[in-house]
């Protein structure tokens, strides 16, 4: 580092919001403040489990495993603008991908029985190479072009998967998941630390953790270099990025591969947390599922998709444990006015429409007007 | 040879289906510039509502299918009034996101009005078949066919020689000129949606006649007319029908002979061939076979 940028790089004592270069602005804590926040959560988040039950582990998990897919989706989605359908699909690839290489042989279904070092890696590489196959077809068309053709891949997916039975186990069938052995260590197994008796699902949540903060941190890091600046020229104006100089083939073909990426490590990982798999489970619900931890969390914001995990995964808990005290709603069979699994859907649309129409931030821009009340309090007029 | 006229007309009869399903998503597009997602949903609550007056009134089947368009265009309208117009001046990606949650609702809306108990529509045609040159052709797919293109001519005799229509093209082609000229363009818009879903209506009714009954999860067969209006153009509606037929028979051809002469491909192979053809179409003709070529301006 030359002594000109370090230079720049120096804070003004005293004056930690005072930016005195561009770098220092696009730092990934450009302030110290949530410099410390993030670290808190991330301890928060590492502490937690050990204070909850098994089932509501195995949920923060899948809360983990959907952030991941979700900032991958909101890479696409909300940096590149590129609205796509088709997550369920990488997902499945990556889930297959780590499933062939990860798992056990059973009967006719093909399991190498490898390492997680070897698979997991690969079970996001796998979608991105076949994300990058397609690419140019998808860079091709626009907007909501893009919808319908990842649209019809999970269509054509949902197909291939319940067909190619020495992969998937088939129709109805499904096969076992990956096994989550990371160097020979089982992240999947209780295990014993320091005296200490630790559930496999406490386990295998920090695993998902750290891969999350991993990824979570690549995402962030991502999108503040020339590439997600080149993603958010094409998402406001492509004519004008292309003019600018912005490949639009390139652009949007990296846009898709990363988001492939996230998409074939987060179906990874839930295909585990699910514990066996069928060719059913990658379907467009999946892909709208998705969708709705992009657009309730909120657009082109890594921190607005974990909200919006949180939010999707959480709500069917939460109308569950709701409707107890509600007379005329709950129940799982046809009595009542709806059942519980009728009203998640119901509210789950219902939230898709009204964070759109009436907060197009989503959580994160509920988050930020209530920071910004809070930021001059009590004189917050 | 009889093979080939019975899955072709077969393939007619779901073309025209799949028509009916491209114009309502055409009519959607052309006002609104978003791919209405929740039009799955709408053909299931319109086969519920047609089948609830042919069975709970008993009424005949035409005079139910009617009854069924009429209130789904209610329904339409109510939702382009509530959940879509608020969007407008929104991305149409966006506004496509508001489509996808009105069809979470709508589709659990359905499938509790159904229920569990079996639900006809209570149509004429049922099994019934004629023999033609040999062949044995079920009523009901020349039924289709022929209800889907007379439907369609009526709708665009609407839009060609009516004020209002011509008044729903001018809103297509430019609103800020529309409104300039006096046309109510949020009224068009609800009129758009109310075609939409009445088309919708219709297409439920045709699907669910000569089947075993309403199901929601037949829902999903309305998303193949993605592939016809981006094979036909997403703007058009001459391009829907040509599409809409060619779609279908290709995808009863398939479900004829590739069992025969390719049976690699897996069961069901028919189903996702219209998704085959959209990606080629795809790589191919981007704006379809009608569509208006997109001019991009800086």
């Amino acid at each position: 580092m030359t002594t000109a940028t370090k230079e720049s790089l120096r804070t003004v004592k005293g004056r930690p919001q005072l930016f005195t270069s561009y770098a220092r602005e696009m730092a990934i804590f450009n302030t110290r403040v949530k410099r410390n926040w993030v670290i808190a959560g991330i301890i928060a988040m590492a502490v937690i489990p050990f204070f909850l039950q098994r089932d509501m582990v195995a949920l923060l998990t899948t809360v983990l495993i959907f952030a991941i897919g979700g900032i991958g989706l909101n890479v696409l989605t909300g940096y590149a603008g590129q609205v796509s359908l088709g997550q369920a699909f990488f997902m499945g690839v990556g889930a297959y991908t780590a499933a062939v290489l990860g798992g056990e042989a059973q009967g006719d279904v093909i399991g190498l029985g490898l390492d997680m070092v070897i698979w997991l890696p690969l079970a996001g590489l796998v979608p991105a190479l076949v994300a990058f196959v397609l690419a140019p077809l998808a860079a091709r068309v626009r907007g909501l072009y893009l919808a319908i053709l990842t649209l019809g891949l999970v269509f054509i997916g949902e197909h291939i998967f319940k067909e190619a039975k020495p992969i998937t186990g088939g129709a109805g069938v499904g096969r076992a998941p990956a096994d989550p052995v990371f160097l020979g260590f089982d992240l999947f197994s209780n295990q014993t630390i320091l005296g200490y008796r630790i559930d496999r699902f406490t386990v295998f949540y920090v695993a998902c953790l750290v891969i999350f903060v991993v990824m979570a941190f690549g995402a962030r890091n991502f999108v503040r270099s020339r590439f997600g600046r080149n993603f958010a020229a094409v998402r406001d104006r492509d004519v004008a990025a292309e003019v600018m100089g912005v490949s639009l083939l390139r652009t949007k073909s990296l846009a898709f591969t990363v988001s492939s990426f996230y998409a074939g490590i987060s179906g990874a990982l839930l295909s585990i947390v699910i514990g066996r798999i069928s060719p059913e489970t990658w379907n467009i619900f999946l892909s709208i599922d998705f969708l709705a931890v992009v657009f309730i969390g909120g657009l082109a914001t890594i921190s607005g998709s974990i909200m919006g995990a949180v939010f999707v995964v959480m709500l069917p808990k939460l109308v569950n444990t709701l409707t107890g005290f509600i007379p005329g709603f709950g129940g799982i069979g046809e009595g009542g006015l709806l059942n519980v699994f009728e009203l998640q859907s119901i509210i789950f649309g219902l939230l898709i429409i009204l964070f759109l129409i009436l907060e197009p931030r989503g959580l994160y821009g509920l988050w930020l007007r209530l920071r910004n009340y809070f930021k001059a309090w009590p004189f917050s007029y | 040879m009889t093979d080939l006229i019975e899955s072709l007309v077969r393939g007619l009869g779901l073309g025209g289906l799949y028509a009916v399903l491209g114009v309502s998503f055409v009519i959607v597009y052309r006002a609104t510039g978003v791919i209405n997602f929740a039009t799955p949903a709408l053909m299931i609550l319109g086969a519920f509502f047609t089948g609830s007056f042919g069975n709970a009134i008993g009424l005949p089947f035409w005079l139910s299918v009617l009854l069924g368009m009429a209130v789904m265009a209610v329904i339409g309208m109510i939702i382009e009034r509530v959940a879509l117009r608020p969007m407008v001046g929104r991305p149409a990606f966006s506004a496509a996101t508001v489509t996808v949650g009105v069809f979470i609702i709508l589709l659990i809306v359905a499938g509790r009005l159904i229920g569990s108990e079996l639900l006809t529509v209570n149509d004429p045609f049922g099994l019934n078949t004629v023999d033609v040159l040999g062949a044995r052709l079920f009523t009901i797919d020349i039924a289709r066919l022929v209800i889907a293109l007379v439907a369609i001519g009526i709708v665009g005799l609407f839009l060609a020689r009516s004020r209002t229509g011509l008044a729903m093209r001018a809103t297509a082609f430019d609103q800020e000129t529309s409104l300039a000229q006096g046309i109510n363009v949020g009224r068009m818009f609800g009129l758009s949606w109310g075609i939409a879903a009445a088309m919708a209506a219709l297409a439920g009714a045709l699907l669910t006649a000569g089947s075993s009954g309403v199901e929601t999860t037949v829902a999903l067969v309305a998303l193949k007319a993605l592939p016809v209006i981006i094979l036909g153009g997403l703007d058009s509606i001459k391009g829907s029908v040509i599409a809409g037929l060619i779609i279908g028979v290709a995808e009863s051809l398939t479900r004829t002979y590739q069992p025969i002469y390719a049976p690699w491909l897996g069961a069901n192979f028919d189903v996702i061939v219209p998704y085959l053809i959209m990606i080629i179409v795809l790589m191919v003709r981007p704006y379809g076979l009608f569509g208006t070529k997109e001019v991009v301006r800086v």
